[in-house]
């Protein structure tokens, strides 16, 4: 079992942002039930190539994410592969909470009466954070709800599970470009629970082995081998 | 596969102010004031309109595909869904739609997930996202790459199993059909009359769309 090299945990309401080099595993861990965090990756080499839900679907003919699926940018490249999942499904049509959502469910709160236990929203989480990279509103688009299940009906009405995620849930990603993450542990918008749902999410940062022509995720679908390839081209180019 | 909800439009070609044809693989850019009505006609059949929206008062805020199907639970646009921008603000509804079912979880074609989804030798095939680009490079400056969010595809049909598939079904779409959309607010118009040729969106065979518009 190799040791991680790093380790934090994210606090419901907690938001991070960091950029991790390639090569590495990030896994998440759900430390109670019920967990949900929204995720946005970013080329830190070129901040406007970003996580594209709709590339990443179509081409793997999928509309959830599990072991195998491969998170494309929206210039044909791999940013990151899903290469470990113990839940079989993680949404990424769902987008996130809004303030004004967030008080229309939960009730209003601010930190002038609550201080630090104010309910936090997706949106003001993103926003921070994008600012914070040099980024703004304009950079927002559809996250990556890591643990959620939203599954859709043959009439298309979207349908959240609230018994997907148990204690313990992990899932592991691994880097295939120098990422900017941006994570929110706020709750999924179609998460029917009316008392803040948010809960602990450890993440822990380990290397990865090198990636060869047998791995599960280049040959998982042609559609994903053609995005490493696009990924490949690009660091042939650079020169590293 | 659901039922399919088709809403006629009261309104006469002979009053439009605005009517014009854009053929495939063209683009096209233009504000729509609060209450103009604009509609997207399907002139010969299973035509994929790729079509973004901004708020014209504050150009960062782009039509949300997940703000939008999320604030109505349903995957599915058709008469009665209100499109929203990121920050949630209002900025369409879809007031007529013949053609009953419009997909925004497909997104744009680009020549980089062209080569991804088909092979490497796609690379030069023209696409929306280039139309796109196109159509921003002759505006006057605001909209950039970061602002190209994902679209909808007026036309197109993306059913989603409740198995976690998607898939690209033949089109529901038949010459004549059309979406009107009323728009609320100030509201910028982007649209690439899409000329992917390497899956059924536009029936192998990619076809002009009329646009007209009405005052309010």
């Amino acid at each position: 079992m190799m040791n991680s090299i790093w380790s934090k945990t994210i606090y419901p309401g907690g938001k991070w942002s960091g950029t991790i080099g390639r090569g590495k595993l990030l896994r998440f861990t759900a430390l109670n039930n019920g967990a949900n965090i929204s995720m946005l990756m970013y080329n830190a080499r070129d901040l406007s190539e970003r996580y594209n839900m709709p590339d990443t679907l179509k081409a793997q003919h999928t509309s959830h994410l599990t072991k195998g699926n491969v998170l494309m940018s929206d210039n044909g490249r791999v940013l990151a592969s899903i290469v470990d999942d113990s839940l079989g499904w993680h949404d990424t049509i769902c987008g996130y909470t809004t303030r004004a959502t967030t008080d229309a469910k939960y009730g209003a709160t601010n930190y002038q009466e609550r201080r630090n236990e104010w309910l936090r929203s997706g949106q003001e989480n993103f926003a921070m954070e994008l600012v914070r990279n040099g980024l703004s509103m304009r950079d927002m688009v559809p996250v990556v709800n890591l643990f959620s299940k939203v599954f859709c009906d043959d009439d298309g009405n979207m349908r959240f599970c609230t018994e997907h995620c148990h204690e313990g849930a992990t899932v592991t990603l691994r880097t295939e470009m120098d990422i900017l993450f941006i994570l929110s542990n706020t709750p999924n918008p179609l998460d029917p629970r009316t008392s803040y749902p948010s809960v602990p999410v450890k993440m822990e940062v380990l290397l990865a082995a090198p990636v060869d022509s047998k791995d599960y995720c280049v040959n998982y679908r042609p559609e994903n081998r053609r995005a490493f390839e696009n990924t490949w081209e690009y660091y042939t180019l650079l020169g590293n | 596969m659901g039922a399919f909800n088709r809403i006629e439009s009261p309104r006469r070609i002979e009053d439009a102010i605005y009517d014009e044809i854009i053929p495939a693989g063209d683009g096209w850019m233009r504000e729509l004031l609060p209450g103009q009505v604009l509609r997207i006609v399907d002139l010969d059949g299973n035509q994929a309109a790729d079509t973004l929206f901004y708020d014209a008062e504050n150009p960062e805020d782009h039509y949300s595909a997940v703000a939008t199907i999320a604030g109505q639970g349903n995957i599915y646009l058709t008469a009665g869904t209100t499109l929203r921008s990121e920050s949630g603000k209002e900025l369409l509804k879809i007031v007529a739609d013949t053609c009953g079912r419009h997909d925004t979880l497909g997104g744009a074609c680009s020549a980089q997930s062209n080569t991804v989804r088909y092979s490497h030798d796609t690379l030069s095939m023209h696409n929306c996202r280039d139309t796109f680009m196109l159509q921003i490079a002759k505006h006057d400056g605001t909209y950039t790459k970061r602002d190209l969010a994902p679209n909808i595809n007026f036309f197109m049909n993306v059913p989603v199993t409740p198995d976690g598939g998607l898939e690209f079904a033949d089109g529901v779409s038949a010459p004549g059909c059309y979406v009107e959309l009323q728009s609320l607010c100030r509201t910028m118009v982007l649209i690439s009359n899409c000329p992917q040729l390497n899956n059924p969106c536009n029936a192998y065979n990619p076809t002009p769309i009329r646009l007209l518009i009405w005052e309010e």
